[in-house]
């Protein structure tokens, strides 16, 4: 605000000595810092936006992600949020209830070609846009699926259960693996939910029901217990690495052959294609039972509650959307571009293009989480529960306990209403 | 010092105590006395919905605890069931404490601890707040052992490196090394350390022991979380505390030691009688902080464990902050504090009494 | 003088094993930083993770400091830790003074207040706090405003008094001799010249430890500017660490970072020890 106060009263100064015009500054945060391939797209959307109008002008400020929304938070707290800002999907409904944000002049019609996840819907109206979305799928080798004699499962017919287990318990024989899954228990916070979250809706049951509101017998259901139960099996037998995985196994273990599949997203498919070509397989997620779900909804941008200049906040964000930028971002991110038309754009995503397969992933198995304000809390009591019980945990008692702390939470908040 | 002109000392004293003191006042006592309010009501951290007094509800939800005396499940000779694994198999505690108008006293409790009593029946203490609970003892635990081993190491360290010898400013400042390093670096670099896999602490024990020590997931396993935390905090602090003791040293003349060397004391004699004594304020200086870090152990919890697993890495000042910034709950967060704050104001009452009493 | 030779010999091995125990993760972090990622992590399971061996070039250095404006980040966390530090040793060993060597109304009750603080950690009252400075006025060079975010003197003020230094002036003071003070007293001194040319001279070692100690809390501070800058012309080290936590963590740019933001901290230590000789050679001289 300062800085802004800063810029306009050196705008004054120019504007009276050398006629130029004086735009109004709206302040843009995102979440990025450290990241300079999306710090040069957005910057370039910036200065395209800049330099279309005479009437506003763009200001960005970068904050390291893994801290992002606490400064959000001391932000609004303060009365100190920008005019626009990025908020990673699933959290909108919460910011959204705070009144951090406001909802969006942008219409249904503006976002008919979008894919459903990247449009943040929450009480009817549409608060946050998303340039692109992403898309987790099972990474796994021909090669070793035929060797193993594997059905090679397909977006219309995925693995049921059934075949899901006896795949991982079929590869756990193969010696030359450490272990035949990774789910990547080393990337701590929203991952849980992101990634396993839809495996629980896929199993029956969810974080909670937003309608009543209430997490008993959704989370502790009999649904989710035997979730629970499968999941705390998956260590138990030693198919997965547990929670204490390094990050640097994360990362390169599917790549060195000492995981025979892996649970992970399109941003790490470049590297596995470079490694494995053709041999690599994107499979679709199994069916648990309810139908194959994956998460949806990435970082999207929203207009604060605060902002004096909504009209500005609104131009930005719709210019924003324009299919070369989608198609910007996609190419520099290898994150899938939000229309299909902006597909068609990108090296990646075009008919035949190397990720292609995960535009289709995400156009049919994609699930939102949660779509409540409860959603904040009720991540960090799944992230809990699902360790807890990875690392041997009582399944019943834990999710008791998550289910516990998710309704007390609701109570304090009046079940946000 | 009651001599003298106590009307000029009034005006003076309170000119220098005061620049300070408001400081003080306006940055750590008012967020303190917010906090203090804030546990009496529902505050969230930002929420469109009023907020309301609630009197002592948030610390009847932190300490509200049950009982339960409960049989084991018997078989038709009133001999107790066994499990596969050999344990005795009791009725599941979510049949009390869940929606059983029998029990509606224990409503969503969860099991703390238990005590086995005679016939195989055992007492089940439940907690409103089992998590609390979990984090209060383990920072307790984490207290009564960190504090005097870092005090008397870090003494040890002093003496060594408050010799006279050339190069000693070297090891000095290798010493205070882990010291200057923040302990959020610090973190990260002994989670590396610590590795189940590629750990840099299994790797030296193997070799020590020609390839006899099983690899241990220290941060990964609920036996030995608590303690590498423990034992890397001890690493960490124990420079800081050495420079203090360190100034304390240095305040002891050297006459004192001329005159104990020409009485042809022993080493021992010496520091019982010459340094020990010279260090009373000192020792007092670093029991109080030495005490009041480790009730505050958050960071190494944050970035090593964030409380895992399975809870026995909890502590009160890591469940205060995730209550009041990532649930929003600021009431609930305000509330440990505030319950920290007595804890800890007592113990150092009682520590003062007794220290008084000695004297 | 044989065993006198003996045991040099052995302080010295004593010495070096210590030294050896505190220093391993710094030498792991130098020679981490100098490797790349894929083999900082496959050396790090052995002795290897010592030595710089293999890959070895200043590549994570210059990729750090274009990933983050390294500069910058480090003048901050100076200016703000630098005008921290003086501030605080000149306002705590003032109140310090006035604690232990003057009598007046409230002292007790007000010394106990300003000791009771040490028992709250900050983290647990960051958010009152961010609501406090969010309700002070500020003026500067740029006229009046309301609240302090986003500038240096929300990182500075909150921290300048605290009890903890107080308190280690308190002790050290308790330790003078009176008969100094009582003594410039008769002469004539005022209050505030007995405390700038009797006892401060006489704390050298005492300043230095409450000056490294402070130094350290102000270069570390990490939640707190988190929350209360919004732009990189304020931020400071510490919160910079976090921009290289991406998808793919960067871990040899993260040691090369350290490594370099470690060093002012080292110099400055250094400077103060110093101090502490020249303190040691003082009192030996009035002892």
């Amino acid at each position: 605000m300062k800085r802004a106060m800063n810029l306009m009263a050196a705008a004054i100064l120019t504007a009276s000595s050398s006629m130029v015009f004086a735009q109004t500054d709206l302040s843009l945060w995102y979440h990025g810092a450290g990241n300079d391939k999306e710090k040069s797209v957005l910057t370039g959307i910036i200065n395209d936006f800049n330099g279309s109008q005479d009437d506003w002008k763009v200001n960005l400020a970068e904050f390291p992600q893994e801290s992002y929304n606490e400064s959000v938070v001391a932000a609004a707290l303060s009365g100190k949020l920008p005019d626009i800002l990025d908020v990673d999907g699933p959290l909108m409904p919460n910011w959204a209830w705070s009144k951090y944000l406001t909802p969006l002049e942008i219409t249904d019609e503006d976002v008919k070609d979008f894919l459903p996840g990247t449009i943040g819907r929450y009480d009817g109206k549409i608060y946050s846009v998303g340039l692109w979305d992403a898309a987790v799928a099972l990474f796994a080798r021909k090669s070793v699926l035929e060797k193993h004699e594997l059905r090679i499962p397909t977006l219309d017919k995925p693995w049921s259960l059934d075949e899901f287990n006896t795949a991982i318990n079929t590869l756990k024989m193969d010696k030359d693996f450490e272990y035949p899954l990774d789910l990547g228990l080393a990337w701590k916070g929203e991952w849980y939910a992101y990634a396993f979250g839809p495996l629980l809706q896929s199993w029956g049951g969810d974080l909670m029901d937003v309608e009543k509101p209430t997490a008993e017998g959704v989370l502790n259901g009999d649904e989710a217990m035997a979730f629970g139960e499968w999941w705390q099996n998956l260590f138990t037998k030693k198919l997965v690495p547990g929670t204490s995985q390094d990050g640097a196994d994360r990362e390169t273990g599917f790549l060195d052959g000492k995981y025979a599949m892996q649970w992970n997203g399109n941003w790490a498919a470049l590297a596995a294609l470079e490694k494995f070509g053709d041999d690599l397989l994107f499979l679709p997620a199994p069916d648990m039972g309810k139908g194959p779900k994956i998460g949806a909804a990435s970082w999207q941008f929203g207009v604060s509650g605060s902002s004096k200049n909504q009209k500005g906040a609104n131009d930005f964000i719709r210019f924003a959307m324009q299919d070369k930028y989608l198609a910007n971002f996609s190419n520099a991110t290898g994150l899938i571009p939000a229309t299909a038309a902006a597909a068609k754009m990108t090296e990646n995503y075009k008919e035949g293009g190397k990720l292609s397969v995960f535009y289709a992933l995400t156009d049919k198995q994609a699930t939102k989480r949660a779509v409540t304000p409860a959603y904040n809390v009720a991540t960090l009591e799944f992230e809990k529960a699902l360790s807890d019980i990875a690392n041997g945990a009582d399944v019943a008692d834990t999710l008791d306990a998550a289910t516990d702390a998710i309704n007390k939470d609701l109570e304090k908040n009046k079940n946000y209403k | 010092m009651t001599d003298g002109k106590p009307k000029s000392q009034n005006k003076v004293g309170w000119l220098m105590a005061l620049p300070a003191s408001s400081l003080i006042i306006l940055f750590l006592i008012v967020p303190f006395l917010l906090a203090f309010w804030f546990s009496f009501t529902n505050q969230r951290l930002v929420s469109p919905n009023p907020t309301e007094f609630v009197g002592w509800s948030n610390f009847s939800d932190l300490m509200g605890v049950g009982s339960l005396t409960i049989d084991p499940k018997r078989d038709a000779e009133g001999k107790p069931v066994y499990k596969a694994n050999g344990d005795i198999q009791y009725p599941r505690m979510r049949t009390f404490t869940r929606n059983n108008p029998d029990y509606e006293h224990l409503q969503g409790m969860r099991e703390w601890f238990s005590i086995p009593l005679s016939n195989d029946r055992k007492w089940v203490v439940l907690a409103k707040d089992a998590l609390f609970m979990k984090a209060l003892t383990n920072t307790l635990l984490f207290v009564a052992i960190v504090a005097p081993i870092q005090a008397g190491l870090a003494l040890l360290l002093a003496l060594l490196i408050n010799q006279k010898l050339p190069g000693i400013n070297l090891f000095r400042t290798i010493y205070f090394m882990p010291v200057v390093i923040s302990i959020v670096v610090v973190s990260i670099l002994w989670r590396f350390i610590y590795d189940g896999e590629n750990g840099l602490l299994n790797a030296i024990l193997g070799f020590l022991s020609f390839g006899l020590f099983e690899p241990v997931d220290w941060l990964g396993n609920p036996s030995t979380a608590l303690g590498s935390i423990m034992a890397m905090s001890i690493w960490q602090g124990v420079g800081f505390h050495m420079i203090i003791w360190l100034s304390g040293l240095q305040t002891i003349p050297g006459s004192l030691y001329e005159a104990a060397a020409l009485e042809g004391a022993k080493r021992w004699q010496v520091f019982r009688y010459v340094t020990w004594p010279g260090l009373r304020n000192t020792a007092v200086l670093i029991m109080v902080v030495i005490t009041m870090q480790a009730f505050a152990l958050f960071a190494q919890v944050d970035v090593m464990t964030r409380g895992g697993p399975v809870d026995s890495t909890q502590s009160l000042v890591f469940q205060s902050v995730q209550r009041g910034y990532e649930k929003q709950d600021i009431a609930g967060g305000s509330a440990i504090a505030v319950v920290l704050f007595l804890m800890v104001l007592s113990i150092s009452l009682i520590q003062r009494y007794m220290s008084r009493d000695r004297s | 003088m044989n065993t006198d030779k003996r045991s040099t010999v052995m302080r010295y091995l004593l010495l070096t094993w210590v030294a050896l125990l505190f220093v391993f993760p710094v030498v792991f972090m130098v020679v981490s930083s100098l490797k790349p990622d894929m083999q900082l992590l496959q050396d790090s399971a052995s002795f290897r993770a010592f030595l710089p061996v293999g890959d070895i070039s200043l590549d994570n250095y210059s990729n750090a400091w274009d990933r983050v404006p390294i500069g910058r980040f480090v003048i901050n966390s100076v200016v703000v830790t630098a005008i921290t530090v003086i501030l605080s040793l000149f306002l705590c060993s003032m109140a310090a003074f006035s604690f232990v060597f003057l009598e007046f109304r409230g002292k007790a009750v007000l010394l106990s207040v300003i000791l009771a603080t040490l028992i709250v950690p900050f983290e647990t009252i960051a958010i009152p706090l961010l609501m406090v400075v969010n309700n002070l006025p500020w003026i500067g060079f740029d006229g009046f405003q309301m609240g302090w975010l986003d500038s240096y003197q929300v990182q500075i003020i909150p921290w300048v008094a605290d009890g903890l230094t107080i308190f280690l002036f308190i002790q050290y003071f308790k330790d003078l001799p009176r008969e100094l003070v009582e003594a410039a007293r008769v002469d004539g001194a005022s209050w505030f010249q007995v405390f700038y040319k009797i006892i401060v001279p006489l704390a050298g070692p005492c300043f230095a430890t409450a000056a490294i100690l402070k130094f350290l809390v102000m270069y570390n501070q990490y939640l707190w500017p988190l929350m209360t800058t919004q732009s990189e012309d304020y931020r400071p080290v510490m919160v910079g660490l976090q921009y290289f936590f991406q998808l793919d963590i960067a871990w040899g740019e993260i040691m090369a970072y350290l490594s370099i933001i470690t060093v002012p901290v080292l110099a400055f230590y250094l400077s103060m020890q110093r101090a502490f000789i020249a303190s040691i050679a003082s009192t030996g001289v009035k002892g």
